[in-house]
């Protein structure tokens, strides 16, 4: 034990010392003392017994208190032993000793005595558990306790909670901790000084009680609480606008990897693939074929579903080339509908050989939680997993187009094919190359998707069409303008949302791009030059 | 006169001929032979038959833009699903009071959602003239405006296609709303009676059968007749070198626009007359999927001969039947494979084989209305 914890578990016990003689019992600590204390209490002294548990510092503490609310703290009739019911099913109860924790195997139920809780005591014992972790040794731990208290500050816990706000020495916890008693005071003392700290929290209790003292009769309460308010709401409104930022941003790089696979076919080969989403698709069931074959790995199955995903979509993507669509190059249209076909079968190929229903894809620890700005501002961890591989695909294929041969050799193929082809380049290479690139980087934006929405047959479906408009409205030939017409469609898309809801934005975007073309055939970045008139 | 023309055609006439001749059979099957015998032609069957002229009319109008005017439009379901629902309104009104709430004037499912009064855009649909006016007119004015707004700035190929498809599209998320006032997800249904007969009688199936049979032909006679005359000629000049027509003087973009309008209509009329038989309109129909399916039967059949899309809707959507009656999980891959097949197989379709077969016969047909691959990749 540290010695600031030995210090504030003394100050505590200090503290607690005048509230009645019940305290004097626990200078030994021992456990047994502890409980059958809380056992023998009477409706009014339960609230004494909880405290000098949580005073006691004894390591089990918890246990007992976490046992006591969930109704499984028991006393064995005959010998008086007190016990936690580990397994309360069937007619004979698995226990264990509550002062050691050793199991004693069953016992039947009808030797204990269950250590009766009403309701009252259960929501002092929420305070009271609060407490106990705010003498944990984790300031996180202490912080997580202190935000738990906001709202809930009573009486009991005033005096101790103002005495630890003295020695914590975190300025975070200190600051929840202020608030939760300004709340406190607020509500019930209507002091003026701390509606002033409640200014700075955007903890949703904070608010509450700002507006109950708006609503009060003190006028010098009541205008310091609406100032307290107005500036609550300007900063409410803020965190609202970069969350909405945030998800609009979060759909854009969706959109982004989902469409970049299309802008290098459909842009830089001229062919459309309507089979795009299908590719999308299969990469998603890579990661959960991948997940099959390592049980209980979801994070490594998930790291080697990238490579796999790749693969396993670019090797199609070849198949989809070398099968259809060389026979009908220059041919746009009906490269549209032969690979809509081609869509047809993948889709129902999935549905008859895995199964029509959608697959759970597990998301990995350290991708899940979220990331807490503040009250009203967390981040999802995947969306900014998702956000960060969306652009390092990108930059990626920047650096493919750019910098290698390949690259070089697409530009060539896509800006004169004739002169590429004399000048030694393989054309039907290139075209293999490139369709196997796109239909890869497809593969990767499913095994994306995998951990965002559910991955069932009718996946790529539900991209397709927005892929194609992120395409249309970014230029086609363009990656620059794919990663702009993506995010700013994601955003736009999420800024109407409220207003309009989800439905009605999807079709407000749709025909502002509908509209947009019109006024921009080439999009937003058209390819100039000779290759433009193609 | 430009309608009086395709008449004298002898493909016109032939197929005229038989499909007058398949209505006979089929009126003549259903009525006069009893019911166990084993050429009767069940009601069902007439019904059937109906839904396959339906589609055999959009496809026609399909083919009108698809194969005359070189844009491929992945949005005719819309325009299809457009007149079927001006259909369906009108269908809804004539309930009446013997819908489940008994509301004398709002549909089922306005009662259902506590609407309180009808929404005005439902006004004038308990009058048959109206309603089926709007079957022309709805679609015709989302084409006007839709082709006005896309021809105008030059916008053809696959851009087209992608933002028709886009429309259908967004049409699709829009009619599933309930708040838009056309039944959500579950559509317009349960109609009783159209200008009096009762739906579920067999005379009326039968008579709607041979009304769609009629609208097929007077469809395909107006788009024989728009692509024999002048303005067709220019619509085929346009699919084949857009810009060299423009240079030559001709204002495309009104010519795309009249052919995309008129093609339109027929597709609403078609919708029009499908959503009696089936009995049920829902948005659905509006699915991209459907609309690119469309696009498929006119491939199979054969692009630019206004016959193929008739052959091939009626082939595509028998072996539908077929199919999903036996094998439901093969329907896909068939659907798929014909994709596929038809078009790097058989890129002028059942028609371009009759053709063929006819040439070797008899050399020297005249040219043919149908694109050439090398003019299509021009």
């Amino acid at each position: 034990m540290s010695i600031p914890r030995l210090l504030t578990m003394l100050l505590f016990v200090l503290l607690m010392a005048p509230v009645g003689t019940a305290m004097a019992q626990q200078d030994d600590g021992s456990g047994e003392k502890l409980l059958e204390q809380l056992a023998d209490a009477s409706p009014a002294s339960t609230e004494e017994a909880l405290q000098a548990i949580a005073a006691s510092g004894h390591e089990r503490a918890r246990a007992w208190l976490e046992a006591y609310g969930n109704n499984r703290l028991s006393r064995v009739k005959d010998t008086g032993e007190i016990v936690i019911v580990l397994n309360n099913r069937g007619r004979d109860w698995t226990v264990a000793d509550a002062v050691t924790g050793e199991n004693l195997g069953e016992m039947s139920r009808r030797d204990l005595d269950r250590i009766a809780i009403n309701n009252a005591v259960r929501r002092q014992l929420a305070g009271v558990l609060a407490m106990l972790d705010l003498y944990a040794e984790d300031p996180e731990v202490r912080e997580e306790a202190a935000r738990d208290l906001m709202g809930k500050v009573d009486e009991a816990v005033l005096d101790p909670l103002i005495g630890r706000l003295d020695e914590e020495p975190v300025a975070a916890v200190r600051n929840r901790l202020e608030q939760a008693v300004a709340i406190y005071r607020v509500e019930q003392e209507g002091s003026i000084e701390a509606v002033d700290v409640l200014a700075g929290s955007l903890h949703p209790r904070a608010r509450a009680a700002l507006n109950s003292a708006v609503a009060s009769e003190n006028p010098a309460l009541k205008a310091a609480a609406q100032k307290a308010l107005l500036s609550v709401e300007q900063k409410l409104k803020m965190n609202r606008a970069a969350e909405t930022l945030y998800f609009g941003l979060s759909l854009g790089s969706v959109l982004v990897l989902a469409a970049i696979g299309l802008a290098i076919t459909f842009g830089v080969m001229g062919v459309i693939n309507m089979a795009h989403g299908e590719l999308i698709m299969l990469g998603a069931y890579t990661t959960w074929g991948m997940q099959q074959l390592l049980p209980g790995q979801p994070g490594l199955a998930l790291i080697l579903s990238i490579p796999a995903g790749f693969l396993v979509a670019a090797l199609a993507g070849i198949a989809i080339e070398r099968s259809v669509i060389q026979f009908l190059k220059g041919r746009p249209l009906e490269t549209l509908l032969a690979t809509f076909g081609v869509s047809l079968i993948l889709q129902q190929l999935v549905r008859t050989v895995i199964s029509p229903l959608n697959r759970t894809v597990v998301t990995p620890e350290w991708m899940s939680g979220s990331l807490v700005i503040n009250d009203a501002l967390s981040l999802t961890l995947n969306r900014m997993y998702v956000l960060g591989f969306a652009l390092l695909v990108f930059a990626g294929l920047m650096l493919i187009m750019r910098r290698t041969r390949l690259g070089l050799e697409v530009r060539a193929v896509t800006q004169n094919r004739a002169m590429a082809r004399s000048m030694g380049i393989k054309a039907t290479r290139v075209d293999i190359m490139t369709f196997a690139l796109g239909s890869g980087v497809a593969g990767l934006a499913g095994v994306a998707l995998s951990q965002l929405t559910n991955v069932g047959p009718n996946l790529g479906q539900n991209y397709i069409i927005d892929s194609f408009m992120v395409v249309v409205f970014g230029g086609v030939g363009n990656l620059w303008g794919t990663l702009v017409a993506g995010l700013t469609l994601g955003t736009i898309n999420q800024l109407l949302e409220p207003w309009a809801g989800a439905v009605l934005a999807k079709i407000i975007v749709l025909v502002f791009i509908i509209l947009f073309i019109q006024k921009r055939p080439r999009g937003l970045f058209p390819q100039k030059g000779r290759a433009a008139e193609g | 006169m430009w309608l009086a023309r395709p008449l004298q055609e002898r493909s016109t006439q032939l197929f005229l001929g038989i499909l007058f001749l398949a209505l006979i059979a089929v009126t003549a099957l259903h009525l006069a032979l009893p019911e166990g015998h084993p050429l009767h032609v069940s009601a069902y069957t007439v019904t059937l038959l109906g839904k396959y002229l339906c589609y055999a009319l959009l496809a026609v109008a399909v083919d009108l833009v698809s194969g005359y005017l070189g844009i491929l439009s992945l949005g005719h379901g819309a325009f299809f699903a457009l007149g079927g629902y001006a259909m369906g309104m009108y269908l809804m009104r004539q309930i009446g009071d013997r819908g489940t709430y008994g509301d004398p004037v709002l549909p089922d499912f306005m009662v259902f959602l506590n609407w309180q009064e009808l929404p005005w855009y439902w006004y004038g649909f308990d009058m048959a003239w109206f309603a089926f006016a709007m079957v022309l007119l709805v679609p015709g004015a989302l084409a006007l405006v839709f082709g006005w707004l896309a021809f105008r700035s030059r916008v053809t190929g696959v851009y087209l296609s992608i933002i028709t498809q886009a429309l259908t599209f967004a049409l699709m998320l829009a009619f599933f709303r309930n708040e838009m006032g056309f039944g959500g997800n579950n559509g317009l249904t349960d109609f009783r009676e159209i200008l009096g007969f009762n739906l579920r009688s067999d005379a009326t199936r039968l008579g709607l059968f041979i009304a769609t049979g009629i609208a097929l032909a007077i469809g395909y006679v107006v788009c024989r007749g728009i692509v024999t005359s002048k303005l067709g000629r220019v619509s085929v000049a346009c699919r084949d070198a857009e810009a060299r027509t423009r240079f030559l003087g001709y204002r495309v973009e009104r010519v795309q626009l009249f052919v995309f309008v008129v093609s339109a209509m027929l597709a609403g009329v078609a919708g029009a007359l499908y959503v009696p038989q089936v009995g049920i309109i829902n948005p659905s129909e509006f699915s991209p999927i459907f609309s690119i399916e469309i696009v498929v039967w006119v491939a199979l059949g054969g692009r630019a001969t206004l016959y193929g899309a008739v052959i091939g809707a009626i082939l595509v959507n028998y072996a539908k039947t077929v199919f999903t009656g036996v094998m439901p999980d093969a329907w896909l891959f068939a659907l798929g494979a014909l994709f596929v097949l038809v078009t790097v197989f058989l890129p002028q379709g059942i028609a371009g084989l009759l053709r063929k077969r006819r040439k070797t016969t008899d050399d020297g047909s005249g040219p043919s209305d149908a694109p050439t691959t090398a003019e299509a990749t021009a």
